[in-house]
């Protein structure tokens, strides 16, 4: 089974950061805002027409596509 | 003289405080080792003027953003005498990081928890004594928003302006690297002098959230609302225009053309039919622009921007641009200049580009002007809001042709990672401060060129004096004979020609040169127009003016941020040519249909 990652969450879904796998500028926008294994992530919404998610990270929301969420690994309880 | 630098992230109500601190007096400067100018304003503390400049907001210093770079050659090359920093008191957690990235830079430095008031109903409390003692900084909570927290905080930059301002290390960079050390530290910071609750309580962001970005609502509703403001806009702005204008018309008559009567003809001809008619036209629209400045700060502050590229970036996508292009494409609604520098926030060279390519057909305020009056004086109260939502409709349409037709040229995969802040209603206080600073910016640009391109417009169609004013034998006559083929097959008559010339430095001139042409102002104007055009031709002339260039400040703004001529002199040759075409196929469609 291929590793789950963000973008396969559904919204009200809580997951934990496990690794990144983005290039080094993508990289360390992810983690200015936030994004750091071990995090506690929740997807709130997906917009209509593949659009972006809008996922919480402590009191921070934040927007990004889906392929992006899909370079970033989580697992769930 | 001291100099204090404003830093913190984007989205901590730095600009806010700023415009606080310095009344909104700000100028834009020019500083050593950076090619953005960055505001900056002098105010008296204590006994001294210091200076206060703000930085552009970063998250971190390490950054690759154009504006985190500013930020590292900024403090490289203009080590300020005290750095204050600002940190949005609900998102301490993750703020805190370059707090302790600029600690180790060694300067002076106060720190104010912002939207104190705004943590506090997350739950949040934080022990600032508790949190300063461990850093070992000053450390104030503040509100910017209802100006708490401020004797205090001034009281202590007073102070700290007293120390002597220490040397940068000049090992910047690699001094800046130790995340690890960055990490453990924050986390014993957290743990000891913030608690955050583990749930966080259901607040009024995420009950609006969930209609605003509702999956199917969500576009609907945005647009019912856009469609709002500006109906709001007409609504109490027209009868505002119509009154600013009888106002200046009897000024003219009851004290301006018997003061001016002992004058030469041609020289109170210039000042009355030139000037003041030119200004006057023009500045009886100044209400309209004031309204509309103070509803686009609104919503602006209020957050609903990042939610538009949120509902809008799926499309966007489809055109090589992304969400945060849609919000620019919605700022230029205001005007193309800040909405141009805005996408600074993108990376890709080739997604700027593009981005930059398509927002000069954003229906500006300053075109919105030449609309409304041709509109009111060539259609139906009924009809006028409906052709003038076309227009709107149109300049969507022209972005998003251009979008399609160049994104292989400007093709990028730049991520889209934006933050969404709370919804913030602004206060009274701040949209006031907001709407005048743009209502100021306004007249500077319009008093400057317009009085200028009426005299020339003035000038053009009085010489040589033999020849009868605005008649073939005048300097304007000639020129338009000369370009008559050229615009003859769209429809636009030799008048609207010379506007539209002069229209091409600013689009607040072309209303201006029309009076001077006409020799008329105001309601006059606007009738003899009606007799002069039909609808076909003022409907042309208005899809002309929509897209062939914005103004000079525009191109002259496209040229320093894309530092690209041949990338300009498309942008210019595309929108021209498009705009005849558009034109042309509309008006001998039209023709052709019989209208």
């Amino acid at each position: 089974m291929a590793p789950l990652t963000l973008a396969h969450l559904h919204p009200g879904d809580t997951a934990t950061i496990v690794s990144i796998q983005a290039e080094e500028a993508l990289h360390q926008r992810l983690q200015a805002l936030g994004f750091r294994s071990g995090k506690q992530i929740e997807l709130i919404r997906k917009a209509s027409f593949s659009g972006p998610l809008q996922v919480r990270i402590g009191t921070t929301d934040i927007l990004l596509r889906r392929s992006e969420a899909a370079k970033i690994k989580v697992c769930q309880p | 003289m001291k100099r204090i630098a404003l830093l913190g992230m984007p989205n901590t109500g730095k600009s806010t405080l700023f415009n606080r601190i310095t009344g909104g007096a700000a100028r834009v400067g020019n500083w050593p080792g950076i090619t953005v100018e960055l505001l900056s304003g002098k105010i008296l503390l204590g006994s001294d003027i210091v200076e206060i400049i703000d930085l552009p907001g970063i998250y971190d210093l390490h950054g690759f953003s154009d504006d985190e770079q500013v930020v590292r050659h900024f403090l490289h090359d203009n080590v300020p005498d005290l750095a204050l920093i600002i940190i949005n008191a609900t998102q301490i957690e993750r703020q805190m990081s370059l707090l302790l990235q600029l600690r180790q830079l060694n300067m002076n430095i106060v720190v104010l928890l912002n939207m104190s008031d705004e943590a506090k109903k997350f739950g949040i409390t934080i022990d600032s004594k508790k949190m300063a003692e461990m850093l070992g900084l000053p450390i104030f909570l503040i509100s910017g928003k209802y100006g708490t927290g401020y004797a205090e905080t001034l009281q202590a930059i007073i102070k700290a302006l007293r120390y002597p301002t220490p040397g940068m290390a000049e090992q910047l960079r690699s001094q800046l690297e130790e995340d690890e050390h960055i990490e453990s530290e924050m986390a014993r910071v957290m743990e000891h002098a913030v608690q955050i609750p583990a749930q966080l309580p259901e607040n009024l962001t995420e009950k609006l959230d969930r209609v605003m970005l509702h999956p199917w609502l969500g576009l609907p509703i945005f647009f019912g609302i856009m469609y709002l403001l500006f109906q709001g806009i007409f609504f109490v702005g027209e009868p505002l225009q119509i009154w600013v204008g009888e106002a200046l018309n009897w000024l003219r008559t009851s004290a301006l053309d018997p003061a001016l009567a002992g004058l030469p003809t041609w020289f109170s001809g210039l000042l009355l039919d030139g000037i003041y008619n030119g200004v006057a036209t023009v500045a009886a629209f100044v209400p309209i622009i004031i309204l509309f400045f103070l509803f686009m700060a609104m919503v602006e502050d209020s957050g609903y921007l990042s939610r538009a590229a949120f509902l809008m970036d799926a499309l966007m996508a489809k055109m090589g641009l992304d969400g945060r292009g849609f919000v620019m494409l919605l700022m230029g609604f205001g005007c193309n200049v800040p909405a141009l520098m805005g996408t600074r926030v993108m990376r890709s060279r080739s997604l700027r580009l593009l981005t930059m390519m398509v927002i000069p057909f954003s229906l500006c305020s300053a075109r919105l002007q030449v609309f409304v009056f041709i509109t009111a004086a060539l259609f139906s109260p009924k009809a006028a809001p409906v052709v003038l939502f076309s227009l709107y409709l149109f300049s969507f349409a022209a972005a998003i042709l251009t979008a399609l037709l160049f994104k292989r040229n400007y093709q990028n995969n730049e991520p889209f990672v934006l933050e969404l802040p709370p919804y913030r209603f602004p206060t009274a206080r701040q949209m006031m401060l907001r709407g005048w600073m743009e209502v100021n910016h306004f007249l500077r640009r319009a008093t400057k060129f317009i009085v200028a391109g009426v005299v020339l417009v003035w000038l053009l169609t009085h010489l040589p004096p033999s020849a009868a004013p605005a008649s073939a034998g005048t300097l304007a006559g000639m020129l338009g004979d000369l370009l008559h083929p050229l615009f003859e097959p769209i429809g636009i008559n030799d008048q609207l020609m010379i506007a539209l010339i002069f229209g091409f430095v600013a689009k607040e001139i072309v209303i201006g040169s029309l009076a001077v042409i006409y020799g008329l102002s105001g309601d006059a104007l606007g009738t003899a127009l009606g007799q002069h055009l039909d609808w076909v031709q003022a409907y042309s002339f208005m899809l002309f003016t929509l897209i062939y260039t914005p103004c000079l400040s525009t191109i002259a703004t496209l040229r320093s941020e894309s530092k690209d001529l041949r990338y300009t002199l498309l942008t210019i040759f595309w929108s021209l040519g498009l705009a005849w075409i558009v034109s042309f196929i509309f008006y001998q469609g039209a023709r052709a249909l019989g209208y």
